[in-house]
C-alpha cells in the first residue's frame, strides 16, 4: 500500500470529487423533481403527437429552437409571444427533455397557441421563406411528396402562397411531416400554474 | 427545499474544507521533493536538454542553443536504451489511436464546414434527410469530440504513461481492443444520427448501443495505464499522470452515468445533460490536454516546470470545482434555483485552477519565448495553453447572470466551446502529434514547411472564426434581449458573422487537410531519416552516444 499510496490518492480522490458532483447535480435533482405532478391542464401526449415529437429529435430542431421561456424579468420572451416562464411540472411528459440551449429560431413552447394552423406549420416546413422573409431554417423537402397533375383522391396537397407554388405539381405531406405539425400544433403551455408546480425552483 | 438548501450548503462547506486539507496533506509530503518531484520527466543527465523531434535539425540545434548555449550534455547508455524501449512500447497503441483521430478529424471538419454553410444557406442540400442542418450539426460535434479529441488524447496519453513511469507499456493489447470498440461506437453512433435515430440529448446523440461501446472501448482504453502503474520506476507520479490517470477513471462513469437506460427523466434530464455536458470538458478533455502542455513544454525546454505543488493544487481543484459548472448552462430556465447559483459560485472559483494552470506555464515559457521559432511543439501548444486561460476566463464571466441572459441561447455560446475545444485542446493536440510521431515512426516529418502551412491556416482560420461569431452572437443575444425589436432582426443580424465563420471554417478545414496529407505521407513513408539511429528515437543524443540507440 505504501509503494502505491499515490494511485491510492488519485482513485479515491477523483471519485470523491464526481460523487460530490453527481449528488449535487443528479441525485438530489433526481429526489426533488421525481415528486413534481403534471399539472391537471396538460394532456399526455397522443400516439401522433409523439410520433411527431420523435421527428423533431431525429432532425434536430433542437439545436436551433429552445422549449424554456424565460422570467420577463430576465428577458422579454413573454411579450415575444413565447408564453410565461415554464416549470418544472410542465415537462412531466416529456421524453427527451427539449429545453434546448439556442435560439437560431424561436422558442416553440407556445408555438401551437401563435401558429395554431396546420396549413402553416406544413407550408412552413416545405419552404420556410415563403412565410417568413429573411428565414434561415432549412426546407425540409425530404418530409413531402411531389408529383405532377391535381392531387389524387384522398390526398391533401399543401397549399403554398402563390410566388412560391409550383404550377402543375402537387405537393403533398409524408405522414412524417402530419406528425411534426400534430406535435408542433400540441405544444401549448398557456395554462396558469400553480406555485406546487414550479418544483423547487 | 429549505432542507435541500441546508443539506447542499453544509457538505459543500463540508466537502471545500476537505478538499484543502487534502491538498494540504498532498503538499505537504511534496514541500520536501517538489523540485524532485518536477523533474522526474527527465533523465539525470538530461535536464538542460532540449527534446524536439518535430523541429529541423537546423532548428534543434539553435533551440538547444536557446535553452542553453553550449554542448548538450550525452544521456547516459542505460537511461537512453530504457527510453527507447519505452517509447517502442508505446508506438503501436498511439499510432491506431492517432491514425483514427486525424480521420476523424477531416470527416469532422467537413460536417462542420458543411452546418456552417447551412446557417445562411438554409436551401443548399435540403433534399437528403441525412444532410440536413439538425442531423450534419450534432454529426460534426459527435465526430470531433468522440473521434478527433477523445481519440488524440488517448492516443497522446498513451505514450506519454511509459515515458513518465520510466518503464514500458503494459498491456498494449487492452488499448488496441479498446480503441477497435470505441471506433465502431462512434462509427455507430454517427450513423445513427444521419440516419435519424439519435437520442436527442445534446452530448449524448449516440443510441445505448453505441454509447455501451464507448464506455467499454473507454474503460479497455485506461487499462494499461493501470498495469503499468504498477511496474512502474519512478517514486513521484509526475502531474501529468494524475490529471490521464483521473480523466481514464472519469471518463466511463461519467458516460455510463448519463446513458443510464430509464432513469433520467423531464427537467432531472436536463440537469443530467448539463451536468454531463460540461464536466465531458472539465473531467475528460481538460485534464488530458493539460496532461500533455505539463510534458510537452518542459520537455521541449529542457527546463522542469515552474511550481510543482502548483499544479498539483490546479489538479484537485480542477477536480472539485469544474464538476459542478454544468447548471449554469440553464440559468434562467425551469430548474432549482439553488442548483443553478451553486453552478455560478462553482464557474467563478475555476478561476484558481485556471491561475495555477497559467501561472505555471507562462512562467516556465518566460525568458524562452524566442523557442517558439524553431518549435513546432511549442508554437501549438504554448498558443493552446494560452487558449486554455482566456476560454476558462470567458467561461467564468459567461456564467454571470448578467452576462449570461446576453450570450445564453446565441451563437456567442458557440464560439466560447471552439476556444476551448479547438484553441485549446485541439492545438495543444498538433503539438504533441508533432512531438510523438517522429518518436513513433523513427522518422521525421518530411516537409517542415507543411507544418507552418498547417499552424498558419489553423491560426488565421480560428481568428476570423472566433472573433466574427462572438460579435455576432453577442449582437444577436442584444437584439433578442430588446423588446421593441422583432425577433426577425435577431436573425438578420449574424448573418455576415455566419459567413464570415464559414470563412474561417473553410480555411480551418484546408489546414486539417494539410496535417492529414502529411500525417500519411510521413506514416506511408518507406523512407527512414538518412541518420540511421533517428529511427530508433533520439537524432541529438543518438549522435553524441550512438552505440547505446544502435
Amino acid at each position: 500500500m505504501s509503494r502505491h499510496i499515490d494511485e491510492f490518492k488519485l482513485v479515491v480522490g477523483s471519485m470523491a470529487m464526481l460523487g460530490i458532483a453527481v449528488s449535487a447535480l443528479v441525485v438530489v435533482p433526481h429526489m426533488l423533481l421525481s415528486t413534481v405532478r403534471p399539472p391537471a391542464a396538460l394532456k399526455p401526449y397522443t400516439e401522433q403527437q409523439l410520433r411527431g415529437r420523435e421527428v423533431y429529435v431525429a432532425n434536430g430542431c433542437v439545436y436551433c429552437h429552445s422549449q424554456q421561456p424565460r422570467d420577463p424579468a430576465q428577458a422579454p420572451d413573454f411579450s415575444r409571444g413565447w408564453g410565461r416562464p415554464s416549470v418544472a411540472a410542465d415537462y412531466a411528459y416529456d421524453k427527451p427533455h427539449l429545453l434546448g440551449t439556442m435560439r437560431t429560431g424561436p422558442d416553440l413552447f407556445n408555438i401551437g397557441v401563435r401558429q395554431p394552423s396546420v396549413d402553416w406549420h406544413l407550408g412552413h416546413l416545405y419552404q420556410p421563406r415563403a412565410y417568413t422573409e429573411g428565414s434561415t431554417m432549412p426546407a425540409f423537402p425530404f418530409l413531402f411528396n411531389e408529383h405532377p397533375g391535381p392531387p389524387a383522391a384522398g390526398e391533401k396537397a399543401i397549399n403554398l402562397p402563390p410566388q412560391y407554388a409550383k404550377p402543375g405539381v402537387t405537393v403533398v405531406a409524408s405522414k412524417e411531416a402530419e406528425d411534426l405539425a400534430a406535435y408542433l400544433l400540441s405544444l401549448d403551455h398557456s395554462y396558469p400554474v400553480l406555485p406546487a408546480d414550479r418544483g423547487s425552483r | 427545499m429549505d432542507m435541500s438548501v441546508s443539506l447542499l450548503l453544509a457538505s459543500f462547506i463540508l466537502s471545500l474544507g476537505g478538499l484543502f486539507i487534502f491538498i494540504a496533506s498532498m503538499t505537504r509530503g511534496l514541500f520536501g521533493t517538489a523540485e524532485e518531484g518536477s523533474r522526474v520527466i527527465f533523465s539525470p543527465d538530461e535536464e538542460n536538454v532540449s527534446e524536439e523531434p518535430a523541429a529541423t535539425r537546423a532548428d534543434q540545434a539553435l533551440l538547444q542553443n536557446e535553452v542553453r548555449s553550449g554542448a548538450a550534455t550525452a544521456m547516459n547508455a542505460s537511461d537512453l536504451a530504457a527510453r527507447v524501449a519505452a517509447d517502442q512500447s508505446s508506438a503501436g497503441p498511439a499510432l491506431v489511436c492517432l491514425s483514427f483521430a486525424v480521420l476523424w478529424l477531416v470527416l469532422g471538419s467537413f460536417a462542420g464546414l458543411i452546418s456552417s454553410l447551412k446557417l445562411h444557406l438554409p436551401d443548399w442540400l435540403v433534399s437528403e434527410a441525412w444532410l440536413t442542418f439538425g442531423r450534419i450539426r450534432p454529426a460534426h460535434l459527435n465526430a470531433v469530440i468522440y473521434g478527433w479529441s477523445s481519440l488524440a488524447g488517448v492516443g497522446i496519453a498513451l505514450w506519454m504513461i511509459p515515458r513518465l513511469l520510466k518503464t514500458e507499456l503494459v498491456g498494449a493489447r487492452y488499448a488496441y481492443a479498446g480503441a477497435i470498440v470505441w471506433n465502431v461506437g462512434v462509427v455507430g453512433g454517427i450513423a445513427s444520427i444521419l440516419l435519424g435515430y439519435s437520442t436527442g440529448l445534446e452530448w449524448l446523440e449516440f443510441p445505448l448501443p453505441a454509447a455501451a461501446l464507448l464506455v467499454i472501448g473507454g474503460a479497455f482504453m485506461g487499462v494499461p495505464l493501470i498495469l503499468t502503474l504498477q511496474n512502474r520506476k519512478v517514486k513521484h507520479l509526475y502531474v501529468s499522470v494524475w490529471y490521464m490517470g483521473a480523466a481514464l477513471l472519469w471518463f466511463p462513469l461519467l458516460y455510463a452515468v448519463a446513458n443510464a437506460p430509464g432513469v433520467h427523466f423531464g427537467v432531472e434530464q436536463a440537469t443530467m445533460n448539463w451536468w454531463y455536458g460540461h464536466n465531458v470538458l472539465g473531467l475528460w478533455f481538460t485534464p488530458l490536454g493539460l496532461a500533455a502542455a505539463y510534458y510537452f513544454i518542459p520537455k521541449v525546454l529542457g527546463t522542469p516546470i515552474y511550481s510543482y505543488n502548483l499544479s498539483l493544487l490546479g489538479f484537485w481543484t480542477l477536480a472539485f470545482f469544474y464538476s459542478q459548472v454544468g447548471g449554469h448552462h440553464l440559468i434562467g430556465g425551469p430548474v432549482p434555483t439553488w442548483l443553478i447559483t451553486l453552478s455560478i459560485v462553482q464557474s467563478m472559483m475555476m478561476v484558481v485552477p485556471v491561475f495555477a494552470v497559467a501561472v505555471n506555464q507562462h512562467m516556465t515559457v518566460l525568458g524562452h519565448f524566442s523557442a517558439l521559432r524553431y518549435s513546432p511543439t511549442l508554437r501549438f501548444i504554448v498558443l493552446g495553453a494560452m487558449m486554455y486561460t482566456l476560454a476558462s476566463v470567458q467561461g467564468s464571466l459567461e456564467a454571470l447572470r448578467t452576462v449570461n441572459t446576453v450570450t445564453h441561447f446565441t451563437h456567442f455560446t458557440i464560439a466560447h466551446a471552439h476556444l476551448g475545444l479547438y484553441g485549446f485542446f485541439a492545438m495543444v493536440m498538433f503539438g504533441s502529434i508533432y512531438f510523438v510521431m517522429p518518436r513513433v515512426l523513427g522518422r521525421e516529418w518530411p516537409h517542415a514547411a507543411l507544418i507552418s502551412a498547417h499552424f498558419w491556416l489553423v491560426v488565421a482560420g480560428f481568428t476570423i472564426y472566433f472573433i466574427g461569431l462572438s460579435i455576432g452572437g453577442w449582437l444577436q443575444g442584444m437584439a433578442m434581449l430588446d423588446a421593441k425589436q422583432p425577433f426577425m432582426n435577431s436573425v438578420a443580424v449574424t448573418l455576415p458573422y455566419l459567413q464570415s465563420r464559414s470563412l474561417g471554417g473553410a480555411l480551418m478545414t484546408l489546414g486539417h487537410l494539410v496535417f492529414a496529407a502529411h500525417f500519411f505521407l510521413m506514416a506511408f513513408s518507406r523512407k527512414t531519416s538518412e541518420a540511421g539511429p533517428t529511427r530508433f528515437g533520439f537524432p541529438k543524443l543518438a549522435r553524441v552516444n550512438p552505440g547505446a540507440a544502435a
